[in-house]
């Protein structure tokens, strides 16, 4: 026929320009300048939605180097890394904060960022810096755990849950609220907390009692917490949510009045570690700046600065941490934790497996 | 000159016309193209890695949710509409044009804003909050509605423009000898009918097939189409390859889709050829009808943009302009990384480049489809159309990611994604003008009298001007509300007006949900102004699509 033969031939010759271009594809020079930062350059951080920091922190910043810092947000966690994998080279920003230790092999594997640390990283404990290869720089950890809303658990007259095993429990039915891994870092370390508690074959099984049991999934921590988890500064109705150890800190420090007990409580036997990094992206357009503002990001400043912003702990020793956050927010002691080289090998299909199962 | 002279140039001047937009979509929507089928079909032991992704239980309920829900819409949308095309087709009345322009205004309206809108309307506190079970503002239900009020301009248009030339005697002749109006209906307009309704079914069952921006918003768990899921897998999953794979699925799905649509079009041509003779309605029955025409109308596609309008003036309790005044600050926490009112600079500026991009490259085809009997170049045309938004931005970004070609970042990017969407339009409003401008008429106007210049003064120019202001008038409105194609290109320091509402909307606070509301007010005013303008201008004789 004789548009199947024009199509043919439209194909031929478009196959023909799409060889010749990726033929002659160049390699950039890219050479690394420790270069001090230009003043009056602006460095781009690309980081997650929910990421909070004080303006005075930066303007301290831009009065040390004379650089200004400019904020994108594209997303929660794991669309932000995806985002940048997809833009690659060609990045919308300079440093990418926001990667954690369940991601990072996909952000490495694939030659995200320009490999850099600053010197501050040599005085940071071994368990935070393995397999950051040189490339990215811890930044803070947290607990992801679930939380639940100490009253509204009271008034229904029911016990907070023990266990993980305790959620699928009809008492517990339509109360739970969590995260979606495919899009939310927390949900990530969630799902590998049951897959830690339950095993590669439990945990399927589990999440079908969960979903039985009415279980709300939310794409974004921000909705999960804000919109749908009835503690504290949440605006919904649902007395559980998957968030961090150190949330129920942040309903007492942000409290009119600061109550004597925290509203909310998590469930330390739930949790998950989560470490979450900041690198230098490939092909930034201001690296100097870039580098300076990672090391910032190592700064007595800074880290002191984060707990009460993002409610995790600094990895930098002598940052200062809330009183709050050891009065109302004890670190659980075990959390759980899966060897970095199987949730490499299995996450996208853990991921999948799971959405199969919650969200048919 | 002599003649043979003539012609050699007038041949490669029509050569040159073809280059440019030949040229543009070779490489801006062939070669990414190719470079998905490449990516898909390039991977280590293809077929197995293909099967997999396809093969695997959630794809399978993908494509099964996609299938049966544009199968519901195009029926809701048939039978919703279907009503009211007899009254369009039959009578002249008060608001008919009001109406017909409202319609038009709804099938352009942002998917973003009409799913903003239509879940306002059905939300717990909305409307008709207090007729609904509660959360009737997200699922199925709420993107069957969505997909109605889009489509039903299309269904009013084809079908009703077609009605009318239907000789309304053999419907007369049945009822003089005794048919019930039912019967009538059913064993002699009905059938005659076919070929518009089929005809508007396919476009219909296009639209939906390839809905993104109302899909992702609206449903619920599990409810995807292909296009949400591609851009699950891809933005959520980073799974590329999978990503790629389904982008071959939906190209292949959506090529059936358009030649079926392609082959009903055609025998729309032959109608009966009866002049419309619009009658003013006379018995009671009629008058009956024309007015809860109008007035359901009205609500229907009134409704659903009034109610945005008054939640964006909502704020604090009572009413008020907070939500507006509040666009121009930035304060540092929100999800956006500017102001929300520079975002709608942003939108103005790339619907501009856009539109100039679309209006030159589908102008220039149009003339050289214009020129030609076959509807094959026709057909190629319409590929974009076909290659859904979401597929289409996906592809350029994983396409020009490299030297010499590492465009992604750049400015233009925006308004090239958004111009492959509305060429297809464009061509489709300024054919039937070109064609219009046919020998014939050159011709009797030569017979006339007329001299060269002016025919082409007062023939040609008029004609093409007034569906060039629609091409135009189209391709703003397109381009200020695309989305699918939109959110994988632009850039986070630059969102367009759709981005942001998207990213406001799907954050917690007063703040945010206020000023997504306010800017999807902005966006439903310009989208209108731009169409009610150019609707002024329309030509009899068009259809849509």
């Amino acid at each position: 026929m004789r548009t199947t033969a024009q199509k043919l031939s439209m194909v031929a010759v478009i196959g023909a320009v799409a060889l010749a271009l990726t033929s002659c594809t160049s390699q950039e020079a890219e050479q690394p300048s420790a270069a001090p930062p230009s003043p009056g350059s602006t460095v781009t951080l690309v980081t997650y939605d929910s990421y909070q920091i004080s303006d005075e922190t930066f303007d301290s910043f831009t009065d040390e180097t004379g650089v200004k810092v400019e904020i994108v947000r594209a997303g929660d966690g794991a669309q932000v890394v995806n985002r940048a994998l997809l833009t690659k080279d060609t990045p919308e920003g300079d440093v990418l904060f926001g990667v954690d230790n369940n991601l990072l092999s996909r952000a490495l594997s694939d030659d995200l960022f320009e490999a850099y640390q600053p010197e501050a990283v040599a005085e940071l404990p071994a368990e935070l810096t393995d397999g950051t290869d040189g490339v990215v720089t811890p930044i803070d950890t947290g607990d992801v755990c679930i939380n639940y809303d100490r009253a509204a658990l009271k008034k229904r007259g029911i016990d907070p849950p023990e266990t993980l095993a305790d959620l699928s429990k009809s008492d517990y039915r339509g109360l739970l609220v969590v995260e979606n891994p495919a899009t939310s870092t927390p949900g990530l370390a969630f799902l590998l907390a049951t897959i830690a508690e339950f095993g590669t074959d439990g945990f399927q099984d589990y999440w079908k009692q969960l979903r039985d049991n009415d279980v709300l999934v939310e794409n974004s921590w921000d909705s999960a917490y804000y919109q749908q988890f009835s503690g504290g500064s949440g605006e919904g109705d649902r007395p559980m949510v998957v968030s961090y150890a150190t949330s129920p800190a942040a309903e007492v420090i942000f409290a009119e009045k600061p109550p004597k007990e925290a509203p909310t409580a998590a469930m330390l036997s739930s949790c998950y570690q989560q470490i979450e990094y900041a690198g230098l992206l490939q092909g930034a357009t201001n690296p100097a700046g870039g580098r300076a503002l990672l090391d910032f990001m190592l700064s007595q400043t800074y880290q002191s600065d984060l707990p009460l912003n993002n409610f995790v702990y600094p990895v930098v020793g002598s940052a200062t941490v809330p009183p709050e956050f050891d009065e109302f927010a004890p670190k659980p002691s075990d959390p759980a934790e899966l060897p970095a080289s199987e949730v490499d090998a299995n996450r996208e299909t853990w991921v999948e497996q799971w959405t199969t199962v919650v969200q048919p | 000159m002599d003649n043979r002279g003539a012609a050699i140039v007038g041949k490669t001047a029509r050569l040159l016309v073809l280059a440019v937009p030949v040229g543009f979509l070779l490489l801006f929507f062939g070669f990414p193209v190719v470079n998905l089928l490449l990516t898909a079909f390039g991977q280590d032991e293809a077929l197995v890695q293909i099967w997999a992704a396809l093969g695997n239980a959630r794809v399978g309920g993908v494509l099964w949710f996609t299938l049966w829900q544009a199968v519901c819409s195009t029926l809701l949308t048939l039978a919703i509409a279907l009503p009211g095309c007899w009254v369009m087709a039959r009578f002249r009345f008060r608001g008919r044009g009001v109406v017909s322009a409202l319609a038009v205004v709804a099938f352009v309206m942002p998917t973003v804003v009409v799913a903003t809108a239509i879940s306002t309307v059905l939300a717990d506190n909305g409307p008709l909050g207090w007729l609904l079970p509660p959360g009737a503002d997200r699922g199925i239900g709420a993107i069957l509605v969505a997909h109605v009020y889009f489509n039903l301009a299309v269904v009013l248009r084809v079908v009703s423009s077609y009605w009318a030339q239907l000789d309304p005697r053999p419907g007369e002749a049945a009822a003089v000898l005794g048919a019930s109006p039912w019967r009538v209906w059913w064993s002699v307009t009905l059938p005659r009918l076919r070929p518009a309704i089929l005809a508007s079914a396919a476009i219909v069952f296009l639209f939906t097939f390839t809905s993104f921006g109302i899909v992702l918003l609206l449903g619920g768990p599990g409810q995807a189409t292909i296009e949400v899921e591609i851009q699950r897998q891809v933005l959520f999953l980073f799974n590329v390859p999978a990503g790629a794979a389904l982008s071959v699925l939906q190209i292949i799905f959506v090529l059936f889709i358009l030649v079926l649509q392609t082959v009903l079009s055609r025998r729309l041509a032959a109608g009966d050829g009866v002049d419309a003779r619009l009658r003013r309605p006379s018995r009671r029955v009629d008058r009956i009808s024309v007015v809860t025409f109008v007035f359901v109308s009205l609500l229907v596609f009134g409704g659903p943009p009034v109610s945005v309008l008054l939640r964006a003036l909502e704020s604090g309790g009572g009413w008020g302009i907070d939500n507006f005044t509040s666009l121009a600050s930035q304060d540092g926490r929100t999800v956006l990384s500017v102001s929300p009112l520079t975002a709608v600079g942003n939108s103005l500026l790339y619907a501009a480049v856009a539109t100039l991009i679309a209006v030159t490259v589908g102008g220039l085809m149009a003339l050289a489809i214009a020129r030609t009997k076959t509807s094959v170049w026709e057909g190629i045309w319409l590929l974009p159309l076909g290659v859904s938004a979401v597929t289409l931005g996906f592809g350029l970004l994983i396409t020009f990611d490299e030297d010499p070609i590492a465009w992604r970042s750049s400015f233009f990017m925006v308004p090239i994604a958004q111009s492959l969407v509305a060429i297809p339009f464009v061509v489709r409003s300024l054919v039937p003008a070109l064609r219009a401008i046919s020998p014939h008429v050159l011709e009797a106007a030569a017979t006339l009298g007329a001299s060269p210049r002016r025919v082409l003064r007062h023939v040609q120019l008029p004609l093409a001007g007034r569906a060039a202001l629609v091409a135009i008038g189209f391709s703003l409105a397109i381009s200020l509300g695309e989305f699918g194609a939109t959110l994988f290109v632009a850039r986070g320091d630059r969102p367009t007006m759709p981005i942001a509402i998207y990213r406001l909307l799907g954050t917690p606070g007063e703040t945010n949900q206020g000023q997504a509301m306010a800017l999807a007010a902005i966006l439903i005013l310009l989208t209108g102004l731009f169409v009610l303008l150019t609707d002024r201008w329309r030509t009899a004789g068009e259809r849509y699509v």
